[in-house]
């Protein structure tokens, strides 16, 4: 069942086509990569399928439902989530707190009521702090819960914005980069976050440069270069594509993605 | 008829000065983003200074010089002191600092200068010309005339001098232009020591007909911006259109539906423009990138 | 335990407040500064609500003094022109300001940093300039008299008396502040502040939660308008003027931008500076202006958040 399509997506800035007809099919439960070279459209093709930008040719359509030009906000409500290459972190609310803002589509929420601070408010709360909780505890950042989001390392603010996302209980989630900046163990730990995510039935929409993580963990890849799809496939047809070889991975970065497989 | 022409000379009149305080804002928003809300009181201080100047005995075009150049040296004052050291805050901590410096400004004036309301002679004679039926105050041809003096300078030196294009360069890209060798500290402080100076010349022009006392910067500088806006922030061509225009306006709202209610007409336009048209007349409007 | 604990520890600022309200009458050398104690806690009132929008949304309003004057003129106009009872018209002025919040909000609140400055700035204009114009209705420039409040027969006047209202309401308003941010709501406008895109992402209908805290901040800044046209027995139009936006929100810088107990730091220097310094009225502005570019330039954070983080530093 596809559970995230787009069909000739397109959109162009100021006369550079930034996406130009691209058809992406996901499929329920899979880990599916994107990548490509820098300035290939990568993070523009999650910001149109995020809502964040607006396709001015083509659809996208989320568990079988026409979302196109939907805001994130609503999108959100269907169950998509996302992280940011950029982080877009709360800084001035701890790690808890964070999260909790990820729980906000789940709770019910009124003016009067929050202003009243009725018992319903105070379990709702209790509740939504036990969810972030089990969030953080997830990416392994249960101890930093009070800390202020600002304190952490850039590692553990891309498993908070993990964390963050989690707790909307997404039914797909784009993550852009969430191995960006990290060491080779930070990206141990996002390679396990990910993969706990797909065990409960989470479908991750990856979009990456670390080419062992997208080979390690990858059901399917699509390569995106100057915004149009030069391939398609399994990890395997992938590495051993020759134009994508050409256009990005190069004859050592296919050598590293061959040992990633082994 | 005679009467819609008396209304669209008041209006060109006023206007002239709103373009006026509109281009300083433009120049300075241009150099370096910051909307500068002590604008009007530039506009204040050259009327005030000259007519104190003057009353001290200070000959009238020496008491007028003096004023620019306190004012050109309170503008400089004002980016250095006040602006520089808030470098890299919000837009909002930007525009509170201005606003802080504008209601000092005015303070300060209400202690040095005093409350009440003075005026300047005219330049060229107090007689009203008769024209199609309507009359023009001489000093109102003086306004226009020393408006379109400042502009014209202006484009000149901006179009065919280095230093212009320095200017330009610096509100293209800021980084670029440090990476060019452009001083771009020197740029914003030429700036807002060109702004002062054509508020300050614009205050003495207009006290003759509009009198001048130390609060009429706030509502200056506040359809001064409500001009710029019109006309598309950044752009110099849409703060003189803008500032006639808001003039017009003005004018012809007082005319024909209610004199009390003039002052409303720019804010209004300020509401419209900002929900209709953010980019103005002539700006571009921005794409937001991710 | 551990439960109310927690429950003490988050109404602990309110119940200082609170004791400091109740409190403070035992200092006072005079009636006097039951006057000025009166007048601290109504304009602490409209700073919190101000904060809110400002320090927790990050939505900047230049023209708040415009929903002070609606809230001031109401209980003004409406029993001199319409025979409607102050206690009424206390509320009715905050329908309307709320009202017009909404009206005004909708629109402006898609605007971003300076341009959503100036909207707001126009807007207040435009209210001053409404109730200047239309004498018939506001008495114009020179203002008018307001009736006394009366409650259940009695009438309500007097320093002392309005102390206690006022403070009473400035505490219930600051509970209300402190509810909202441990509240869903809460939440969703701190991470607006701080992230705009990414509180979209997660779902938050971030138009609607600006619109909320505006709505909000409008209501609270109407009701501090008529206690202090209730209080003063006067209201003119200067109160929803440019100066009056400025000093609000140099209340709010000053004590400190999302800091709900700066509200009331802010609102003490700036209303008692003036009472201290009577040779200060003619320095009023200067003083005024200087302050906020100081504090502006140096103090971003303001005095309350400030002493916070010396004394936490001090700790470790």
């Amino acid at each position: 069942m596809m559970i995230l399509q787009t069909e000739r997506l397109s959109i162009a800035f100021g006369g550079v086509r930034a996406i130009d007809g691209v058809n992406v099919a996901i499929a329920s439960g899979q880990v599916f990569s994107i990548i490509g070279p820098n300035g290939s459209g990568k993070t523009t093709l999650l910001n149109l399928i995020s809502g964040i930008y607006t396709p001015q040719d083509g659809s996208i359509r989320l568990n079988g439902e026409t979302v196109t030009g939907r805001a994130p906000d609503q999108l959100a409500r269907l169950g998509l989530s996302r992280t940011f290459q950029n982080l877009q972190i709360f800084s001035r609310m701890s790690v808890l707190e964070n999260v909790m803002v990820g729980r906000h589509r789940h709770e019910r929420t009124g003016i009067f009521a929050d202003l009243m601070h009725w018992p319903s408010v105070k379990r709702q709360n209790a509740a939504t702090r036990e969810a972030a909780r089990e969030a953080l505890a997830r990416v392994g950042l249960a101890d930093a819960a009070e800390r202020p989001a600002g304190s952490l390392a850039y590692g553990a603010l891309k498993r908070l914005e993990i964390a963050r996302a989690l707790a909307s209980e997404p039914k797909v989630l784009l993550l852009d980069e969430p191995a960006a900046g990290c060491n080779p163990v930070e990206t141990q730990d996002v390679d396990q976050v990910i993969r706990s995510l797909v065990k409960d039935g989470i479908t991750v929409v990856l979009v990456e440069h670390d080419m062992r993580l997208v080979m390690n963990i990858s059901d399917r890849v699509h390569v995106l270069a100057r915004g149009t799809t030069l391939a398609e496939g399994t990890p395997e047809q992938v590495r051993s594509n020759a134009e994508v070889v050409e256009a990005y991975l190069g004859i050592h970065g296919s050598r590293e993605a061959a040992h990633a497989l082994d | 008829m005679a009467e819609l022409l008396q209304f669209v000379f008041s209006g060109l009149t006023v206007g002239a000065i709103y373009a006026l305080v509109a281009l300083g804002f433009t120049l300075i928003y241009n150099a370096s983003d910051i909307i500068n809300f002590a604008q009007g009181e530039f506009v204040m201080l050259g009327g005030m200074t000259t007519v104190f100047a003057a009353a001290a005995g200070v000959p009238l075009p020496l008491a007028a010089l003096i004023a620019v150049i306190v004012t050109t040296a309170i503008g400089l004052a004002l980016h250095r002191f006040a602006i520089e050291p808030a470098r890299g805050a919000s837009p909002v901590v930007l525009i509170m600092i201005t606003i802080g410096a504008s209601v000092f400004l005015r303070g300060v004036a209400q202690i040095v200068f005093d409350k009440r309301f003075h005026s300047l002679p005219p330049l060229i004679g107090a007689d009203p010309i008769r024209l199609g039926g309507a009359t023009i105050l001489p000093q109102s041809l003086v306004v226009l005339a020393g408006a379109t003096v400042i502009v014209v300078l202006l484009w000149l030196f901006i179009e065919r001098t280095l230093l212009g294009k320095a200017v330009i360069a610096t509100a293209a890209n800021r980084l670029a232009a440090r990476l060019i060798g452009v001083n771009t500290r020197r740029i914003v402080d030429f700036s807002f020591a060109v702004s002062a100076a054509i508020g300050a010349v614009a205050g003495i022009l207009v006290t003759p007909i509009a009198l001048t006392s130390y609060d009429v910067g706030t509502l200056l500088a506040l359809k001064g911006f409500a001009a710029a806006m019109l006309g598309g922030i950044g752009s110099p061509l849409g703060a003189v259109v803008g500032g006639l225009a808001i003039g017009m306006i003005e004018a012809l709202c007082a005319g024909f539906i209610s004199s009390s209610y003039k002052d409303a007409a720019a804010f209004l336009i300020i509401l419209i423009v900002l929900v209709a048209m953010p980019q103005g007349l002539f700006g571009r409007a921005k794409v937001e990138r991710v | 335990m551990s439960l109310r604990a927690l429950l003490h520890m988050r109404l602990l600022p309110v119940i200082a407040v609170a004791a400091l309200v109740l409190v403070l009458p035992l200092f006072f050398p005079s009636a006097y500064y039951f006057r000025i104690g009166a007048l601290v806690f109504i304009f602490a009132l409209a700073v919190v609500g101000l904060n809110l929008l400002m320090g927790f949304a990050g939505q900047v309003s230049l023209g708040h003094a415009g929903f002070v004057g609606i809230g001031a003129y109401a209980v003004a106009i409406g029993p001199v022109h319409l025979g409607v009872p102050p206690w009424l018209c206390l509320f009715l002025g905050a329908v309307v300001s709320g009202a017009l919040a909404f009206a005004v909000g909708r629109p402006i609140l898609k605007l971003k940093g300076h341009y959503l400055a100036v909207a707001t700035l126009g807007f207040g204009l435009l209210v001053a300039i409404v109730l200047t114009n239309e004498a018939g209705w506001t008495g114009g420039p020179d203002g008018m008299n307001v009736p006394a409040l009366t409650l259940f027969g009695w009438r309500v006047r007097g320093s002392d008396v309005w102390y206690w209202i006022a403070g009473a309401t400035f505490v219930g308003g600051f509970l209300f502040a402190l509810n909202l941010m441990d509240s869903p709501t809460g939440r969703a406008l701190q991470a607006i502040h701080d992230s705009e895109i990414a509180a979209r992402v997660l779902g938050i209908d971030v138009a609607r939660k600006k619109l909320t805290v505006f709505i909000v901040s409008a209501v609270y800044a109407s009701l501090a308008g008529s206690y202090l046209a209730l209080f003063n027995g006067l209201v003119t139009p200067d109160l929803a003027g440019f100066l009056g936006s400025i000093e609000l929100v140099a209340m709010v810088v000053l004590g400190g931008m999302g800091s709900i107990f700066g509200s009331l730091v802010g609102a003490t220097v700036l209303v008692v500076l003036p009472q201290v310094l009577t040779v200060f009225h003619d320095y009023e502005q200067a003083l005024l202006g200087l302050i906020v570019m100081v504090f502006m330039i140096f103090l971003r954070r303001g005095i309350v958040p400030s002493l916070a983080a010396m004394i936490a530093g001090r700790r470790t």
